[in-house]
């Protein structure tokens, strides 16, 4: 089928001069994108850039102000998903929109299913899927069900859905975010039969090296706009960064040690049992004071559950938890709060905020027992006033007032409040799970600097977090989760994303050099 | 939607081994009958299983099953309907002001279409307006009652015999058919049940009461439920309904239009509840206010207990009718029951000590033995107490069934088109 | 927002919904055949005479206390997401036995009426744990669990009255009530407190049991806005994940919850027992529970605006009867109520998501100046 360089043949997708606006904001604007057939095409930019906003264009989510979209030369007007599926455009989403209920057979098909007049052709579904997934190699099973698939064989039946549309160009929005380096290397195996075909992939990431290793030609976005196209094999990494920030990249500096001897979280034994299955494994790791201790491990090996047993909302089988000396084991999550534990959770929407109430009540949450803001049986709402906008100003939370409802706030703005909040109340551990998920790159690196000052404090962290740059260069040392159990301990300054992943997938064996707790 | 305080578990619900449905469906029934049989013998009260207590139970467990019925083609659709009481209502009133009129043709038109203008302002409210689900309901409920006084007022006083809170009697009969040899000509279930023999006679009872000068509009009812189920689990449409109720955003992006499923399937559920509302009026010969005595409340309950599937929602739905139909026609039966009750609690207590579950069993021990200890010491009970058995078995059933079943992931929770 | 325009905003959903809902019921109307125009000027009269106007007055405070505290008891589990439609069947149970207890014993005046609340809001709580319990233990919804403790609880109550808790000083025969309470539980009320308001005495007084209403309400306000409990009530029914990681037992609020709700709603029914009937019999006013939680809805769960309400559903319960002398048949009035409470939900949602997208607007458009395409694309990618 035709290359990439093949002139001629008009492109697979050509997106011209889009702009997209909403209330307030300008997403996009005036962007191009070009992919030839047979191509894979990297649009890459930093957290916030609009890469997400043009796909959900180009897929017909929505429709942009200015602008066209053409499929194979011809313009086109996309006003619905439906739409873009009939011109063989296909949409792998970030957050897998999969029902968790139903078969893969049900998910793929769903919305175009092979029938016999009302009735659905079961047989001749089977029969496509399974003709599609050994095409590609996908290795699909039409009737399992999908709660019980991992997170990549979930990714495949996406790509399925897809596929199953007659869809010739995929776009795949931030696929990688969720796999280790080994799956990585198996989806990027995936696309390489989709480019024999002659399938168009265009491939939304922020992560460079891979770009660098699936792409053919990359584009960059930047505050909503195209930058430039480039071809993977002539630029590097840091050339790429610095297309997509625009300036100097910060490079990570790690600071000297601020460990002391002082333990300020202990835990021992620690096992979460649930109907047969050991979701924590005999979990034992010490976090000293000044000491920012890592967990790097897949989605699912039992990170969300060490958080919510440390915080106290799911309740261990058997071992300890002893924050500075004191058995916490079997203490209610208010006390633990109350005895020095804070928390920065996952999704801060679910688990840290009320997005329907003014932020100086969100500064409540979590403290509404402690003065001044809060107390035993009365709370009160102008020291709580007077605290959230000291919080605000101190940790640069960008908002009109503390009457504000704390949806209104974009993502890093919300993040910045809820640590703001946490760190007010001078707590010996703190608890983080992925704490700058979902926020933009200036925020970032202010909540990376903040915690790196409250270690220097001597502040205990336990940070939990898929994202690899982060745990590498904030941790103190590393454990890596499997299964539940702590299967390798590591010191980050002689890990790579590379190797670290291997330790994750359960690859690794007793490769590398690492001290103390190592599992067979 | 409400406040969740379910065991926080981290495993996923169903394992794997999955005993077939309708196996164990069948054998529940059998066990029921068997239980039945030993209580009808111990006791003496041959009114448990009698002919005439099966009819009077299939007549009365419709209204139940087909606002379970509504409210389960609700829920798969994402949408909650706790309105259904106040569809049932609508219904009723519908039956009630055209059966006295034209007939019980009519009646079963003007019912359906009453239940489905109910369903119709439910899906606006909820479906539209983005309006919470259960808020709608109660709110549709409250309408409907009061609606149906001012109707009244208008329409029912001084026509026929009618007043403020009654109709005229229904005109007309509904024709009715029986099983060819088995109820009706040689009638040899009736026979069967008249030889008293454990488990037969109950048999014969039992079958030959529900298949015996069965209304045309009965069959049509019990007929729905399979066809319920093969819509939904074996068409197109089916498989787009249940995604709307499991994954309504995910639905969206592959063309699933679930707004205009949730509409059709909100309106349908009011057109069954209002269905349910002509057998009450059938059964009472006329219109009635507040006839309908929470049985669209009842009807959700036996939509839990069935799983949210049209044949346990069935099972569950007889079993309600079935203590209805008893406390109706022979409150001092009721007691016997009371044994029943017992029985099952202690051996749940025995399931639950084998399991360690503490709180399980002392709670089924202790309410074993409270009726246990019933059934020894009472004659029979008071009136007011039988008037009540079916809210308690629901109740009951409630307590004990709730934890382990699974609603369609959706229902309930807050959706709007283009939000993925 | 300054608090004068708070309080409009929180007013105009309310009445927006009323105007509707009247439009509503007035083309409703219309198309039945009946003459909108007469039923809605019967609704306002208040009758021609200076004591019949006193009377309605008085008529319509009396009926909005038992609705108000309904709808007090109502929101309270409503703030939690909590569905307490139990009211109904709580307040039957806690006034059947309070009206027992009241008439078997005999106190000095304020001891005797402290002793029938306390045992009204006892009955109450209990009978409301039942749901709560199940609901905790075993994760049973308390929609359908507290619809059939309604029904129960009239079994129940019919069976107390009959048997165990019949006035045995009564003869044989006719309707069995509680025994009567002694004159130390009669509570006195406002008769001719009217005249200095400038107009007639009523003939019969509004019941006193208005001023513990007026304290219960200015309670439950206080609890809600400035307590930790109410603080903890809000977080739980707004976000119940959050409320339990920021250390909020959520067992432990739902009983707290029901209970308190169950307390409350034991006091529904001693306006009537403690002014007028003074026993527990057939006069037992029944639906008042249903018609709280349309109280509740309509005030938008806070004590004022549920006052409002009350005043505004007694305002027109008390019309029935002048809406029968004009031929218009009396259930109007309740085709107003159940409309209302459906505009009333319809038009607080629709409220909401405008403000909503105001505020977002608002704040979108003045942060982030130099990254304005990164808050927005934070929206399209979804903030995680």
């Amino acid at each position: 089928m035709s290359s990439a360089t093949d002139a001629p043949a008009p492109p697979a997708i050509e997106l011209r001069g889009i702009t997209k606006r909403f209330p307030g904001v300008v997403a996009n604007r005036d962007v191009h994108l070009s992919v030839a057939r047979g191509e894979v095409h990297a649009l890459v930019g930093e957290n916030g850039a609009g890469k997400s906003t043009l796909m959900k264009t180009l897929y017909g989510m929505h429709v942009p102000e200015e602008g066209t979209i053409s499929v194979d030369g011809d313009v086109v007007t996309l006003r619905s998903p439906g739409d873009a599926i009939g011109h063989g455009i296909g949409m792998v989403h970030q957050h897998f929109m999969l029902a968790d209920n139903f078969t893969v057979l049900e998910n793929v098909v769903l919305g175009s299913e092979p029938h016999r007049g009302p009735r659905l052709d079961v047989d001749e579904s089977r029969r496509r899927i399974l003709e599609i997934s050994d095409r590609y190699g996908l290795g699909l099973r039409p009737d399992a069900v999908v709660e019980d698939l991992s997170v990549a064989d979930r990714q495949r039946v996406e790509i399925a859905k897809v596929l199953f549309r007659g869809a010739r160009v995929l776009i795949l929005d931030e696929p990688t975010a969720v796999l280790v380096p080994q799956e990585v290397d198996a989806l990027f195996a995936n696309l390489a039969e989709l480019r024999r075909e002659g399938l168009s992939v265009v491939f939304v990431s922020h992560k460079l090296d891979e770009v660098r290793a699936v792409a053919d030609r990359i584009t960059v976005l930047r505050r909503g706009t195209t930058v430039g196209t480039v071809d993977a094999g002539a630029v590097t990494s840091r050339q790429l960064a610095e297309l997509m920030v625009g300036s100097e990249l910060p490079v990570a500096e790690r600071a000297a040690s601020t460990v002391t001897d002082e333990v300020g979280l202990a835990v021992r034994g620690l096992t979460v049992e649930r109907g047969g299955r050991r979701l924590l494994d005999d979990v034992s790791f010490e976090v000293h004071r000044g000491e920012v201790v890592g967990f790097a491990g897949v989605e699912g090996n039992g990170q969300s559950e060490l958080v919510e047993a440390l915080l106290g909302v799911l309740a261990p089988t058997a071992g300890t938890v002893e924050l500075g000396g004191e058995d916490i084991t079997r203490t209610s999550t208010l006390r633990r709060r109350g005895a020095g534990m804070a928390f920065v959770p996952e999704d801060r929407h679910r688990q840290a905020l009320l997005l329907e109430a003014p932020l100086w009540e969100n500064r409540l949450l979590g403290h509404q027992g402690s003065a001044p803001a809060g107390g035993r049986f009365l709370v009160h709402p102008r020291a709580a006033r007077e605290q959230t906008a000291r919080i605000m100003a101190e940790w640069d939370v960008r908002a009109p007032g503390v009457e504000v409802r704390a949806g209104a706030l974009s993502g890093g703005n919300q993040q910045k409040l809820v640590i703001g909040r946490e760190m007010e109340a001078r707590p010996k551990v703190l608890v983080a799970a992925h704490p700058t998920r979902g926020v933009d790159v200036g925020a970032q690196s202010s909540i990376w600097g903040r915690l790196r000052d409250a270690r220097a404090e001597g502040l205990a962290t336990v940070l939990v977090s898929a994202d690899l740059d982060e745990l590498i260069g904030l941790s103190d040392v590393l454990h890596v989760m499997l299964r539940g159990r702590v299967v390798a301990t590591l010191d980050p300054r002689d890990v790579t994303p590379e190797v670290l992943g291997t330790y994750m997938t359960g690859a690794a064996g007793d490769a590398g050099a690492p001290t103390g707790e190592d599992r067979p | 939607m409400t406040v969740d305080t379910s065991e926080r578990t981290a495993v996923p619900a169903s394992p794997g081994r999955r005993v077939s449905r309708g196996r164990v469906l069948l054998l529940g029934l059998a066990g029921v009958v068997v239980l039945l049989s030993l209580t009808r013998v111990v006791t003496g009260a041959d009114v448990l299983t009698s002919s005439g207590t099966a009819a009077a139970l299939l007549v009365l467990a419709l209204p139940i099953a087909l606002a379970g019925l509504g409210g389960l083609i609700a829920e798969r659709a994402g949408v909650v309907n706790i309105g259904l009481e106040g569809m049932l209502i609508l219904g009723t009133w519908g039956a009630g002001w055209a059966g006295f009129q034209w007939g019980p043709w009519a009646a079963l038109l003007a019912a359906v279409v009453g239940g489905a203008l109910g369903g119709l302002l439910h899906a606006v409210a909820t479906v539209t307006f983005g309006v919470n689900h259960i808020i709608s309901g109660v709110a549709i409920n409250l309408l409907a009652a009061g609606f149906v006084r001012f109707l009244s007022e208008l329409f029912l006083v001084g026509r026929s015999g009618g007043g403020a809170t009654q109709s005229a009697s229904i005109v007309g009969s509904v024709p009715s058919l029986s099983l060819p040899v088995l109820s009706s000509g040689p009638d040899l279930l009736g026979r069967l049940e008249a030889t008293r023999l454990p488990v037969l006679a109950d048999l014969g009872g039992l079958l030959g009461g529900l298949t015996r000068d069965v209304s045309v509009f009965q069959i049509v009812a019990v007929l729905l439920f399979p066809l319920v189920g093969w819509l939904l689990w074996r068409t197109r449409l089916g498989l787009r309904w249940r995604s709307s109720g499991e994954a309504p955003t995910a639905a969206e992006t592959l063309g699933v239009d679930v707004v205009r499923i949730r509409y059709l399937a909100v309106t349908l559920s009011g057109a069954l509840a209002g269905f349910g509302g002509l057998f009450l009026v059938l059964f009472a010969g006329r219109y009635i206010e507040g006839q309908t005595g929470g049985r669209g409340y009842i009807g959700l309950a036996a939509m839990i207990f069935g799983n949210w599937r049209p044949g346990g929602l069935l099972s569950g739905s007889l079993l309600f009718g079935f203590t209805d139909a008893l406390r109706l026609r022979a409150p001092d039966a009721v007691i016997a029951l009371l044994l029943l009750v017992a029985v099952v609690l202690l051996v749940l207590a025995v399931v639950s000590f084998v399991r360690h579950r503490r709180v399980a069993t002392v709670l089924a021990g202790a309410t074993g033995v409270v009726a246990l200890l019933g059934w020894l010491l009472l004659d029979s009970l008071p009136l007011q107490v039988v008037a009540t058995t079916p809210y308690i078995v629901t109740l009951v059933v409630l307590a004990v069934a709730s934890q382990s079943l699974r609603p369609p992931r959706a229902a309930g929770l807050p959706y709007r088109r283009g939000q993925a | 927002m300054t608090a004068v325009r708070r309080l409009g905003a929180a007013l105009a959903p309310p009445a927006v919904a009323v105007l509707i809902a009247l439009a509503i019921t007035a083309l409703l109307l219309t198309v039945l055949g009946v003459d909108a125009g007469t039923a809605l000027r019967a609704l306002v009269d208040f009758g021609g005479s200076a004591q019949g106007q006193a009377n309605q007055l008085r008529t319509l405070l009396s009926g909005a206390v038992p609705l108000f505290l309904a709808g007090v008891a109502v929101s309270v589990a409503f703030r939690m997401n909590l569905f307490n439609i139990g009211v109904e069947g709580q307040y039957r149970v806690a006034t059947v036995c309070a009206a027992y207890v009241g008439g078997e014993l005999a106190l000095p005046m304020p001891l005797h009426v402290l002793v029938i609340v306390l045992v009204a809001m006892l009955a109450g709580a209990a009978y409301a744990a039942v749901p709560a319990v199940l609901k905790v233990t075993r994760g049973v919804n308390e929609v359908i669990t507290t619809i059939m403790l309604n029904s129960i609880a009239v079994g129940l109550a019919a069976y107390l009255v009959a048997g165990p808790f019949r006035d045995s000083t009564a003869g044989e025969g006719g309707n069995p009530t509680t025994r009567p309470l002694g004159e130390s539980a009669r509570l006195p009320g406002f008769q001719d407190s009217f005249l200095l308001l400038g107009l007639q005495p009523p003939t019969r007084p509004v019941t006193g049991f208005l001023v513990v209403a007026v304290v219960v309400g200015v309670v439950v306000a206080l609890l809600v806005s400035r307590t930790r409990f109410g603080f903890e009530l809000r977080a739980s029914g707004a976000n119940p994940t959050a409320a339990v990681a920021s250390g909020i037992p959520a067992k432990a609020m739902v009983l707290r919850a029901m209970l308190l709700s169950g307390a409350l709603a034991g006091l529904v029914g001693l306006p009537e027992l403690l002014s007028e009937d003074y026993s527990y019999g057939t006069s037992f006013t029944s639906g008042l529970g249903f018609t709280g939680i349309a109280v509740a809805l309509l005030g938008r769960n806070s004590v004022p605006g549920i006052a409002v309400a009350a005043l505004l559903f007694s305002f027109l319960d008390r019309a029935g009867p002048s809406l029968e002398t004009q031929g218009i048949p009396p259930s109007v009035s309740t085709i107003i109520q159940g409309t209302v409470v459906l505009t009333v939900v319809v038009v607080n949602e629709v409220a909401a998501r405008l403000l909503a997208r105001r505020e977002d607007r608002r704040v979108r458009g003045r942060t982030e100046p130099a990254a304005v395409p990164a808050a927005a694309a934070q929206q399209g990618e979804g903030r995680a």
